[in-house]
């Protein structure tokens, strides 16, 4: 179990490793630097001054020299300094990780409550009419651009109600039921996709699951058909289930991007699509690396809660 | 059990017929097994119809602007026209030929690549096996949209470097696909009976092993193939995909998300659909597919 555990620290240590090896390859090749932005809208370009800048931003040294510079930096907590906005990296993320968290915490809550009982459901009603519906209107929420929802679900909402979106975020500190409703609608467009996922795991771990001996005794012993299924069952079948939850929170920021653009809320998702369109690279270089630590830490939390669910996986030898 | 059966007993009866009888009841079978699966491939079908057959389909030139701008859908503009007097029937056709390049390019371009990797990392193994699934650990640490997105942004925006982008997101994926396909054939007897007389490890890999993943390969090109469009559109309509002037889906959504959502709202719902229509179609088929070439799957 030790060596396990010594393994996948090991593994998390060496993917964050070379994740922020090609994170840094990756934007040494981007065009443009930061100052060619900064003295292009000046509209002239004073060499001095430039050089100037380039050795308060450290990119005039050799890359390996940057690149450890940058890694003690990160490891230390320091983001560095946005030139666009001229204020430290953390002070313009730290106001907008709480946007990001409740989004990605509702979105979860709506696709967990919304994939596992119809997952469980079609299981049951395998070939039925209502597995059948289910199964299509989960794959419509993997086909829809989650972005394209969002726009279209505005769309209804202002032609029918009348209602307006609000141009500015609301902190559920000042106003609660504001806050909700400015929030409810992008996290289901987020948490529907999720939810047709975690749909179709629950489906087909319940349809496995369904077939073993001992549900049989359980029907045999003529125990009522909702403590075999959600107990007796789902009880089994939710390991895959956990597993694609833990990983998904750490992959829903990818759906947070776009809906956070289109729903206008002051995210770090949208902060990171800023960055790269302003090309302020130290920026991005930092934002990226923190969202590759939370699914890293994401992925080890999943695979070490694993041990403890289901005592069956032994490790010794893995 | 009983299903089963009958079900073996019609295959072996196909397969007794004349070839051409068996080819279409084969598909038939299919389409009787597989409702959704062939309402898939039929939107498939429409898809590569619509890119192929563009210059006949579009009504206008679909890069064409002109003074009659955000014209609602009607005779002369079956679905309108864009804030730059564009018609929209027109670039939603085009458009397709967009989706589908970006889509197919770049899931064959990751699934060769990455098939290349999972059979070289499965077949080898041991040190090889073990740098490459680091490798391929740390191209999974990102979001799919997220390293898209870090990509594009480092190639900057063209119709190749999105490809690109979004083909390097589907490596990982192809690779262990592939590679745990290749570790369990590597086992069987035919691969050692194929060794013991002396035919080359390369041989063997790519006559013996790699014909045999096909299944498995296949699945994930078709369920790859709509994330590949659904990123393609994200990243344009984020104005890192696919550049003016041609017709994106995504990017047509963004133009449309700015400023004339509530004037046009047909800007927002047809480019949308015909995404959403697309994606559909490849995830309703990919999921048939994996019913009926994944062994381990049949039945559940």
């Amino acid at each position: 179990m030790r060596t396990y555990v010594v393994k996948r620290l090991l593994i998390a240590g060496i993917t964050l490793l070379g994740m922020s090896v090609l994170i840094f390859v990756l934007m040494r090749l981007a065009p443009g630097n930061i100052t060619d932005i900064i003295f292009e809208s000046a509209g002239y370009v004073d060499e001095a001054d430039r050089k100037r800048l380039e050795a308060e931003l450290g990119i005039d040294k050799p890359v390996p020299v940057q690149y450890v510079r940058w890694l003690g930096d990160f490891v230390r907590g320091e983001l560095g300094k946005s030139y666009r906005y001229d204020l430290p990296a953390w002070e313009i993320i730290k106001p907008r990780l709480p946007v990001t968290l409740e989004l990605a915490v509702l979105a979860l809550i709506f696709s967990v409550v919304l994939g596992v009982p119809t997952g469980v459901i079609s299981a049951v009603r395998r070939g039925r009419a209502v597995d059948y519906v289910l199964r299509v209107v989960s794959l419509a929420g993997l086909s829809m651009p989650s972005f394209w929802l969002g726009m279209v679900v505005i769309l209804l909402l202002v032609r029918s109600l009348g209602w307006i979106p609000s141009m500015t975020y609301v902190s559920p500190f000042d106003d609660l039921g504001a806050n909700l409703f400015q929030f409810v609608l992008p996290a289901l467009a987020v948490g529907y996709r999720s939810s047709a996922l975690i749909m179709r795991i629950t489906r087909s771990a319940m349809l496995e699951v369904l077939r073993e001996d001992y549900i049989r005794t359980a029907w045999a012993k003529g125990q009522r058909s909702g403590a075999v299924v959600w107990r007796h069952a789902l009880k089994n079948a939710s390991l895959p289930v956990i597993t694609l939850i833990g990983i998904e929170f750490a992959f829903l920021i990818g759906g947070l991007i776009v809906t956070e653009t289109v729903f206008n809320l002051p995210g770090v998702a949208r902060y990171l699509v800023d960055a790269i369109q302003f090309r302020d690279y130290p920026i991005v270089q930092n934002l990226v690396m923190l969202i590759a630590v939370v699914v890293v830490l994401a992925n080890l939390t999943v695979d070490l809660l694993y041990t403890w669910l289901d005592p069956r996986i032994k490790y010794g030898k893995a | 059990m009983a299903t089963v059966t009958a079900r073996r007993a019609e295959e072996i009866l196909a397969g007794a017929l004349p070839e051409q009888r068996t080819r279409r009841s084969a598909l038939g079978l299919f389409v009787r097994k597989n409702p959704l699966g062939a309402a898939g491939g039929v939107l498939m079908i429409l898809l590569v119809l619509a890119a192929v057959s563009a210059e006949l389909l579009a009504t206008h030139n679909p890069v064409r602007t002109s003074t009659r701008v955000l014209v609602p859908p009607g005779a002369d503009f079956w679905l309108g026209t864009d804030n730059l007097g564009r018609d929209l029937w027109s670039r939603v056709v085009y458009g397709s030929r967009i989706s589908l390049v970006v889509g197919l390019a770049a899931t064959l371009l990751g699934a060769v690549v990455g098939g290349l990797v999972g059979l070289v990392s499965g077949y080898v193994g041991g040190r090889t096996d073990l740098v490459s699934q680091r490798l391929m650990d740390i191209m999974q640490a990102l979001p799919i949209l997220v390293l898209a997105l870090v990509m594009a942004a480092a190639l900057g925006p063209s119709l190749t470097n999105t490809i690109i982008a979004i083909s390097v997101v589907i490596i990982p994926r192809a690779a262990r696909v592939v590679r745990s396909s290749v570790l369990a054939i590597r086992e069987f007897p035919y691969i050692e009976a194929a060794r013991a007389i002396g035919v080359s490890h390369a041989r063997v890999a790519f006559r013996h092993v790699l014909p045999n993943t096909i299944g498995p390969f296949i699945v994930l090109i078709t369920a790859q193939l709509g994330g590949a469009i659904l990123v393609e559109a994200a990243l344009s309509f984020l104005g890192l995909g696919i550049p003016e002037p041609h017709p994106s889906w995504g990017r047509m959504l963004s133009i449309a998300a700015a400023e004339y959502a509530q004037k046009a709202p047909w800007l927002v719902i047809f480019p949308g659909l015909a995404i959403s229509l697309a994606v559909f179609g490849t995830n309703l088929l990919g999921d048939a597919l994996r019913d009926t070439l994944d062994p381990r799957l049949r039945g559940s």
